[in-house]
């Protein structure tokens, strides 16, 4: 197996698993904390393979999330590509950012995710979220170090079996 | 003169992607729109839906391995005391519907009395919840029975204790309900001790209704039973909803308002039951078709008119 197709796996292998994390029930006290699993892969992938991610992926994963988890069609492609474009924009100096910067330049840019979301819901007429709805940035920013180790692991091995 | 090339190249390239930005936006923004407008979410859904319900199904199995291990795990102790309180409820139950189906069979001979051509038997479906989470901030759950068994939209949902919520949306194999305590929700409701109509919308929390909007005279006391009241053909009427914790003034001083607890247990997963009792017709019944020749002039042949009623 060459070095892109294993690439290719782990990624879609990545996203469908951020999509089943994404539908996981947790407890009711937990759910406020569940970070934007689908951002924060991708946010992974435009970091380290800029040329697998670009807005088109995005827009195309945020459909897939859409239809998903049945909200208004668009919405969280909306969101992704937004996400995208910022990080891919920044990238070469969030790449090298220190973890703990990287997670607060993340911080930042989930919770700009949540302005988002809000304005979209303002939008359509839905009422004003309760004010756990900020509390999901934080877990990402928490979780984003796991993740970023976890897939760097996991890639690094893969080399090293081609090898 | 090659440092403005690259310089112009890297401004190139960021107002295209730039550009492409906004295009995606722009792409979705529409979809957003015609979707707000359209609904066609739904369908592509229901299209997708061989592909989406698996999702669902696999999403769901970590909550029941955890249950299923915990089943396994409980020790022995514990399960002959849940059985023992189990069969104690079970008898009570029975004691109760012993003494219910007494008082029912009074009541429809007391109905057939006066008339009343109106069955209160109910039929319901047994559904099971799929743990599945897909917004914490909207209040849904997704039933393992979907449009192939029947489920329709516009369903009500209740549990043993009370009314749960309606179906909003279904797929062929899954349905998803919306609860009484989603924001976007309301539910017209009675007092049960005084008769009083108002209107029970969703907070937003699991285990708040409000209650706006009741008159400043009107008499309601914490702890007073709200049940629903039929009116607007959603909900079949007479279900429990409701308990009143507290009672305040709104800010204008007009009107008073008050915040309830649901008396479904909305936050525990596990079986529901799908209502299948249509709630009675609003508005006047339809008129007779008048197809063909009056009666009269029709002869024998045609019999008398057939009236069309309404289920």
């Amino acid at each position: 197996m060459n070095r892109a197709r294993t690439n290719a796996i782990l990624f879609w292998s990545s996203v469908v698993l951020c999509f089943l994390l994404q539908l996981m029930p947790l407890p009711q006290a937990l759910l406020p904390f569940k970070p934007y699993w689908l951002a924060l892969i991708l946010v992974y992938w435009a970091l380290e393979t800029p040329e697998r991610v670009g807005l088109g992926l995005a827009f195309i994963v945020g459909l897939i999330g859409d239809a998903l988890t049945g909200e208004l069609l668009g919405e969280q492609a909306l969101r992704l590509c937004i996400l995208c474009f910022i990080i891919l924009r920044f990238r070469s100096r969030l790449r090298f950012f220190p973890m703990w910067q990287q997670s607060l330049a993340l911080f930042v840019l989930l919770l700009n995710d949540r302005v988002v979301l809000l304005m979209i819901r303002a939008c359509a007429g839905e009422p004003s979220p309760p004010a756990a709805f900020w509390l999901a940035p934080v877990a990402g920013m928490l979780a984003w170090p796991w993740l970023f180790l976890l897939f760097d692991d996991l890639r690094a091995r893969l080399r090293v079996h081609e090898t | 003169m090659a440092l403005t090339h690259t310089d112009n190249a890297h401004l190139f390239a960021t107002a295209s992607s730039t550009l492409r930005l906004i295009g995606y936006l722009a792409l979705a923004i529409v979809l957003m729109v015609t979707d707000h407008r359209g609904g066609y979410l739904e369908r592509i859904r229901w299209a997708m839906s061989i592909a989406i319900e698996p999702m669902y199904r696999i999403a769901a199995l970590p909550s029941q391995l955890a249950r299923k291990a915990g089943l396994a795990l409980s020790d022995r102790e514990q399960l002959t005391e849940q059985n023992a309180e189990l069969s104690r409820k079970l008898l009570l139950a029975e004691a109760q519907l012993k003494r219910l189906t007494a008082v029912r069979e009074q009541n429809q001979r007391l109905q057939e009395l006066l008339d009343v051509q109106r069955s209160i038997a109910i039929s319901v479906q047994l559904a099971k919840i799929i743990d599945v989470d897909t917004d914490p901030f909207r209040h849904r759950l997704l039933l393992n029975v979907g449009a192939n068994q029947g489920v329709k939209i516009g369903q009500a949902v209740i549990d043993a204790h009370g009314i749960m919520g309606q179906v909003v949306e279904t797929l062929p194999n899954t349905a998803t309900v919306m609860l009484i305590t989603d924001p976007a929700h309301a539910l017209p409701v009675t007092l049960e001790r005084t008769g009083l109509r108002t209107i029970a919308r969703g907070s937003g929390a699991l285990d708040t209704l409000e209650l706006p909007n009741i008159p400043v005279s009107a008499d309601v006391k914490v702890g007073d039973k709200l049940i629903s009241s039929g009116l607007g053909g959603h909900f079949p009427a007479g279900f429990p909803v409701a308990e009143v914790r507290s009672i305040s003034n709104d800010v204008t001083g007009m009107f008073a308002a008050a915040t309830a607890t649901p008396i479904a247990a909305l936050d525990r997963s596990g079986e529901v039951l799908l209502l299948h009792e249509l709630p009675d017709p609003i508005g006047p019944p339809d008129l007779a078709p008048v197809a063909g020749p009056p009666a009269n002039l029709a002869g024998d042949a045609a019999g008398p008119l057939p009236t069309k009623t309404r289920p």
